[in-house]
């Protein structure tokens, strides 16, 4: 019998209809994207940058550790000898667009050299403007140190 | 006297006719523009999104926008179509949503053409809206818009079924096919009080006859792509669409025509009643919209089966049952209006 009347009263529909209702005036979950922007962990895996010492020196000793792990083979190193002896890499270039972001390369790095910044805002026009440079990286790395630092800073528990 | 003058007898008439109709289409057509705008609105704060909010304040000018887009896109026809059929179908489907308006009354006298038989017309007219959806189905030449033409069939004579009972039970009560008349006769009260049962069928088959949801089975995403325009792009798409929430826009009006007293106030004290009838009418067709809208944000759609089985088992019977009862009970208590 009651079955029979919430049926022919609707009863369930107005119910389910005055749930809806509710919802439409409760506080909303999206985040107005460029305006706003949701928290990034310090692990965060964004564009890469290669970074340098306070000094200025780079980084990078050309181990070729991220070339050989790099899942996607996305990285491309040369090297030879500088003026001073030292070993340093005279080309360093990502292919952005084979990029898998897994960060094996930040792992790999024994010097904190190439690491994956918290800038995922990187998006270009036309693919020649993915495939990065070593002059690019470093420019990054400029850009980036501070955040970087601040990371690896809060990370350092973990690692 | 028979003097045959081109001015008095085509060019003034001919202009002020025009004029009408420009003057109930325009705001017709923005009000879809805003429509579309306030389900996606209505639809994203029902589901805790925020909604459309970038194009001009709130994002209200978005349909401007999507329907510039739509315009200046390629307008694609099937190779394997029948193209004079494929092109003529979405043109149908808008100019038949156009057409019911022209006996609608927004207030008082304010009203294209106020024929005699206005809801015969309304009803006939968007029971013709199923030819532009069968067109679309067959010209495409596809299966998916053929199967949703199919159902959307099926579907719109089954709902309108009970519709014509619907109607035939406030005829009963009103004693005029008159739409302004039917309005009058609602002074008292409006139907939608004594005849709420009717109220609620008319409102769902409303929902089954516009292709709305839980009854969208014609252009059901989730198993026929589109249904009836799945092949449709660019302005006949545009066309489409306008024509469907016209249709919409169009069976509101006529829900608040039979049931909710057109443009009356709801009671007839001092400041409701210095408000002028158009914007009762709108707000009642606002309210309607609404509902349509929340409806289409609460319920999951249903199978094909099933909205058979209301159509036919549930609200035939009762519209039938219904129509009975109220002519029973206006013969016992001698109520029958304009009786000779």
């Amino acid at each position: 019998m009651i079955k029979y009347i919430k049926s022919f009263t609707l009863f369930e529909l107005l119910h389910g209809m005055f749930l809806t209702l509710k919802y439409m005036f409760k506080a909303k979950v999206t985040i107005n994207y460029p305006h706003e922007k949701g928290p990034l962990s310090p692990r965060f895996r964004g564009e890469h940058v290669l970074r340098r010492y306070p000094s200025g020196e780079e980084r990078c000793i050309a181990c070729k550790l991220c070339e050989a792990v790099c899942p996607a083979q996305a990285i491309t190193i040369e090297a030879e000898p500088r003026e001073d002896g030292s070993r340093r890499t005279t080309r360093y270039d990502i292919d952005m667009s084979k990029c898998i972001y897994c960060g094996l390369c930040q792992e790999s790095c024994p010097v904190d050299a190439i690491v994956e910044g918290p800038n995922f805002e990187f998006a270009t026009e036309t693919r020649e403007e993915l495939m990065y440079t070593k002059e690019k990286l470093l420019e990054n790395g400029d850009r980036w140190e501070q955040e970087i630092a601040q990371n690896i800073y809060l990370d350092r528990k973990y690692r | 006297m028979n003097s045959f003058s081109l001015l008095n007898d085509f060019i003034i008439p001919g202009t002020i006719i025009v004029a009408q109709i420009l003057a109930v289409l325009m705001p017709v057509l923005i009000s879809v523009a805003f429509l579309v705008y306030a389900e996606r609105k209505v639809l994203a704060l029902i589901q805790l999104r925020r909604g459309p909010n970038v194009v001009g304040p709130f994002g209200i000018l978005q349909s401007f926008a999507d329907a510039l887009k739509l315009l200046t896109k390629e307008n694609i026809v099937p190779s394997n179509s029948n193209k004079l059929v494929f092109l003529l179908a979405p043109i149908i489907t808008m100019v038949l949503s156009l057409a019911g308006w022209a006996v609608i009354p927004f207030a008082p006298n304010w009203v294209i053409a106020d024929i005699n038989v206005g809801i015969m017309y309304l009803f006939a007219v968007s029971s013709l809206g199923v030819y532009g959806i069968i067109m679309a189905g067959w010209a495409s030449n596809s299966q998916y818009p053929f199967l949703g033409a199919l159902r959307s069939a099926a579907q719109m004579v089954s709902y309108e079924v009970s519709i014509g009972f619907v109607i035939i039970t406030v005829l009963l009560c009103v004693g005029s096919l008159n739409l302004s008349k039917i309005v009058e006769a609602q002074q008292t009260v409006w139907f939608a009080i004594p005849l709420l049962p009717m109220f609620v069928v008319f409102f769902i088959s409303a929902l089954a006859e516009t292709n709305r949801l839980p009854f969208d089975l014609p252009e059901d995403e989730s198993t026929l792509v589109a249904g009836f325009f799945t092949e449709y792009s660019s302005a006949s798409f545009v066309l489409f669409f306008l024509g469907e929430y016209a249709s919409m826009i169009l069976m509101s009006s006529m829900t608040v025509i039979l049931f909710m007293g057109g443009w009356l106030p709801p009671f007839d004290i001092f400041p409701l009643n210095v408000i002028p009838g158009v914007v009762w009418f709108t707000l009642k067709v606002i309210f309607i919209l609404f509902i349509f809208i929340w409806v289409r944000g609460t319920f999951p759609r249903y199978r094909y089966d099933q909205l058979m089985r209301l159509g036919w088992k549930i609200f035939l019977p009762l519209s039938l049952l219904w129509v009975v009862l109220t002519a029973g009970f206006l013969m016992l208590f001698d109520m029958v209006p304009n009786s000779l």
